[in-house]
């Protein structure tokens, strides 16, 4: 037992928890005492003796789990321990259970994790949907419902479509670029400790007085500022998951920028690698915007600072530029990667090389730019001031040019291709392509003002932003899991079942999704429990068909679950795909590379005779003399 | 590419497009237009319609192609042309939707100064709009009324002022295809808190109420009667007057 406290793991990870919080409570207490204040705050908007050891219990938490042990001992000045890799690679499931430096554990556990999330996301959905299938209030009362759509938005930006990409990357991304690791392995490890207690806080919230945050995931002031201690939850949620994104974005950067394989140039990059690297850079810069806007919102609620008090000078309108300033590029931080994804499927499934591969990376960076010149089309009837939305307008516009650069180039690669249908992940690409169409084209008409005002904050909104994020970026994900699903398990998944949950998926998808873009433009607000008598028909479809595509994603989750444990071998290449992480074994050895590969050209040269992106280690004798000596030469 | 029937492809696109436009063009998806500015915002969304319609052919007819096209036969472990791009092709398809999303940015600027006089207009009619949780106030300065019931006379532009007390709403009469949040500290150098409309169809309708504002956003509803002058005159007798303390506030904030 002592050396269970003792050491790293669950045991002190729970002391940690308990240590931590009871600080936080004596901290908050001993101070009101010595300050001669009522001990216990209990204003909706107060209860320090909650927020703070909301703050140091995660804390104490991530200290047990032995997240920090490592920094404490160099900080400190004592040996450290040198790190002998013992815990790489997971041998029982476990292993999943403990911190780990391994990319590729960490890669399973913020995907297992992150999908966690989506089906209590999912779950909450399935009962907002059952609230509206009729006018009235049948299944919750209003306050009730305001929380489950915040919560919902909440787990499913913030826990997971955000980090399953995250997830996702860290597997595949250090084995594409031929790296052994992740550039900082304790750094990602803190990463993924930190989603967790993000998505408990947001459910924790359920359980305080006041109940759930209620104010949407926008969380405007200052209705967030006077709401009850629900929000103060997403306020800190917020913080953790936005610290495990910057973290893991640095680290995207550092490894993608210093720790490609001798040969792989910025032009040799699969188009993954250069999504996230574009994807990393819009984090990095936009993701401090909604922290500190949050803690604007908590410092108000519970300092009672005056950020956005407009009786004390503060500016309301402001709260929403900063948090848009972040929350636009947002949606291209939810869906760069995905293209990248989509970049890789295509490509292999067509067995061709990206068509206008340059132009891709470079719409991806134009994406990058331009997304931080349009965060105020989100408030044209905001009441802000009048001249910025043309400018905004037009920015707004623009930026569906280079969108529409890939979906060409994406149809582009497909033509005069060998195109393969056979893989789940191939038709999740190309009904991407259908769905998320409809969501650009709705986005540009919203970014025309005079159609925003009339539908603004309407449920063509709601419409819109699920074309874009659910048949945008959660088609793009599971695209994602079922291309790498063979590496990452060595298993393969059922295709049949694949094929039933695509078009079960696609099927349920567009009927909750359609209709709502004609209810809206009728006249039905988003965010509302009750609604007019005369929407009643579409909506009682419109949840007969989410309940559909609620059911579709049980069948995902049984695929996964059963192939993960019985599902035929796979072998290293069942796509025969060209980049790197396809020339190892499935899954891949503890330390990726006996030797680190050379890359000799680019990453998707299907059909260019005696072409090859990397030659590993092991092929060595195989290599023809003059294909080394040109190795030497590029 | 080399044998791809690219005007056979045109053609189809384009019937495609002319499809779809028809097809979305006969709902009447915005509903009964009620003010001055519904017609130019309804006329916009119809181009938007034509060109999304176009937009959308064009992507779903060379999808659709190329995965009938040269979909693999079972067993086929050939690889594809490697065919890495096309200059000329590329600059094209960053080219036309420029040119596309130029126009639309263009017209919308031209209805959005069309529905947005500036300046109202001389006969308009002042109108103070107040929300707070959960309930709307609306004030006629001229005539030193104030009431919770929403009457305006028709063919008249209305001069609106927005005012919040608590926390944000959000105007919003679906038929006059007006919105604009209400912001608590109107009015402020920074809030663009005032906007012109002029019903122009007799008629009930509902305000609703779309920026979430708390338990009883959904609730947030009130009629709209928009009737005659003489009807609205009759009305408006027998309004309550306006407090006094609100036509202070008033006079404080006309003379400041």
């Amino acid at each position: 037992m002592r050396a269970a406290i003792g050491s790293a793991g669950w045991w002190r990870g729970i002391y940690g928890a308990l240590i931590g919080g009871a600080f936080g409570f004596g901290l908050v207490i001993g101070l009101r005492a010595i300050s001669g204040l009522d001990l216990f705050q209990t204003e909706q908007t107060g209860y320090p003796h909650v927020i703070v050891p909301a703050i140091t219990a995660p804390l104490g938490f991530l200290w047990g789990m032995g997240n920090f042990d490592y920094w404490l001992r160099w900080a400190s000045g004592a040996p450290t321990i040198p790190d002998d890799h013992a815990d790489h690679g997971a041998k029982t499931w476990k292993d999943y259970f403990k911190v780990n430096t391994d990319h590729k554990v960490i890669g399973i556990q913020y995907i297992v994790t992150t999908f966690f999330f989506f089906f209590v996301g999912g779950f909450i959905a399935m009962l907002i949907r059952a609230e509206l299938a009729q006018p009235g209030t049948q299944i919750v009362d209003p306050g009730t419902y305001n929380g489950l759509f915040s919560t919902h938005a909440a787990l499913m930006i913030f826990v997971f479509v955000i980090p399953v990409f995250a997830g996702i990357a860290n597997y595949v991304l250090p084995l594409m670029i031929g790296a052994p690791d992740m550039a900082f392995p304790r750094l990602n490890a803190l990463s993924f400790w930190l989603l967790p207690i993000a998505g408990i806080l947001f459910l924790g919230s359920y359980a305080v007085p006041g109940g759930a945050f209620d104010a949407g995931w926008t969380g405007y002031a200052p209705l967030s500022t006077g709401a009850p201690l629900g929000q103060s939850f997403f306020n800190l949620g917020v913080q953790f998951a936005g610290a495990s994104s910057i973290a893991t974005a640095l680290n995207f950067l550092v490894t993608i920028i210093t720790m490609r394989a001798p040969g792989m140039t910025f032009w040799r990059m699969p188009l993954l690698v250069w999504a996230n690297l574009s994807t990393s850079l819009l984090v990095v810069a936009a993701t401090p915007f909604i922290a500190g806007v949050q803690f604007m919102v908590l410092f108000d609620r519970a300092l009672h600072t005056n950020f956005f008090q407009e009786a004390f000078g503060g500016d309301v309108v402001s709260y929403q530029h900063i948090f848009w300033f972040y929350s636009h590029p947002a949606v291209y931080i939810m869906m760069l990667p995905g293209f990248g994804i989509i970049s890789e499927v295509i490509s292999t499934n067509s067995r061709k090389p990206i068509f206008g591969y340059r132009l891709m990376a470079l719409a991806l960076l134009g994406i990058v730019v331009l997304s931080y010149s349009v965060w105020a089309h989100h408030m044209f009837v905001a009441g802000m001031f009048e001249w910025l939305r043309v400018p905004m307008m037009i920015t707004t516009l623009l930026i569906a040019v280079p969108t529409g650069i890939k979906i060409f180039s994406w149809i582009g690669t497909m033509f005069n291709s060998v195109l393969h249908l056979k893989s789940t992940a191939m038709l999740f690409a190309i009904g991407f392509i259908v769905t998320f169409t409809i969501g650009g084209i709705s986005g540009v008409m919203l970014g025309m003002i005079p159609i925003d005002i009339h539908v603004s904050d309407t449920y063509f909104i709601v419409a819109h932003i699920h074309f874009v994020l659910f048949g945008g970026s959660v088609f793009t994900i599971f695209a994602g899991i079922y291309h790498w699903f063979p590496k990452m398990t060595g298993r393969m998944y059922d295709e049949k079942l694949g094929r039933v949950h695509f078009w079960m998926t696609l099927a349920g998808m567009l009927g909750t999704f359609v209709p709502m873009h004609w209810i809206g433009m009728e006249g039905m607000p988003r965010r509302v429990a009750d609604y007019s008598a005369e929407f009643a028909e579409w909506n009682l479809m419109i949840t007969v068909a989410s309940f559909f595509l609620g059911a579709a994603q049980l069948v995902f989750l049984y695929n996964m679950i059963v192939s993960w444990r019985y599902g035929p071998k796979a072998g290293p290449n069942p796509w025969r795909a060209k980049t790197i992480e396809w020339q190892v074994s499935s899954p891949p050895p503890i330390f990726n590379f006996d030797e680190i590969p050379r890359v000799v050209g680019g990453p998707y040269e299907f059909g260019v005779p005696g072409a090859r992106h990397a030659i590993m280690a092991g092929e060595k004798s195989e290599v023809k003399k003059p294909e080394r000596s040109e190795v030497v030469t590029t | 590419m080399r044998d791809v029937p690219i005007l056979k492809l045109a053609g189809v696109m384009i019937v495609l497009t002319v499809i779809t436009s028809v097809i979305m063009l006969i709902p009447d998806w915005f509903g009964e237009q009620a003010s001055t500015a519904a017609d130019d915002i309804d006329r916009l969304f119809d181009i938007s319609i034509v060109f999304s319609s176009f937009v959308f052919s064009v992507v779903m007819v060379l999808l659709g192609y190329a995965i009938w096209r040269w979909r693999a036969k079972p067993g086929d472990e050939s690889d594809g042309e490697p065919i890495h791009g096309n200059t000329r092709l590329e600059i094209a398809w960053t080219a036309i939707p420029t040119v596309i999303v130029s126009f639309l940015a263009a017209i919308s600027w031209i209805v959005l100064d069309d529905i947005e006089a500036n300046e109202p207009a001389e006969d308009s009619m002042a109108l103070t709009v107040t929300a707070q949780q959960f309930a709307w106030e609306f004030e006629y300065p001229e005539a030193g009324k104030t009431s919770r019931e929403f009457h305006v006379p028709v063919d008249r532009q209305l001069d609106v002022e927005l005012r919040a007390l608590d926390v944000l709403h959000s105007f919003w009469v679906p038929e006059w295809r007006i919105k604009r949040d209400l912001v608590p500290g109107a009015p402020g150098a920074s809030i663009d808190d005032d906007f012109v409309v002029e019903p122009n169809k007799e008629g009930t309708y509902s305000l609703v109420c779309t920026e979430l504002c708390g338990l009883g956003h959904s609730t947030m509803r009130v009629e709209v009667v928009v009737e005659s002058q003489a009807e609205f005159d009759a009305w408006l007798v027998d309004q309550p007057e306006t407090p006094a303390e609100n036509e202070d506030q008033a006079a404080a904030e006309d003379a400041s």
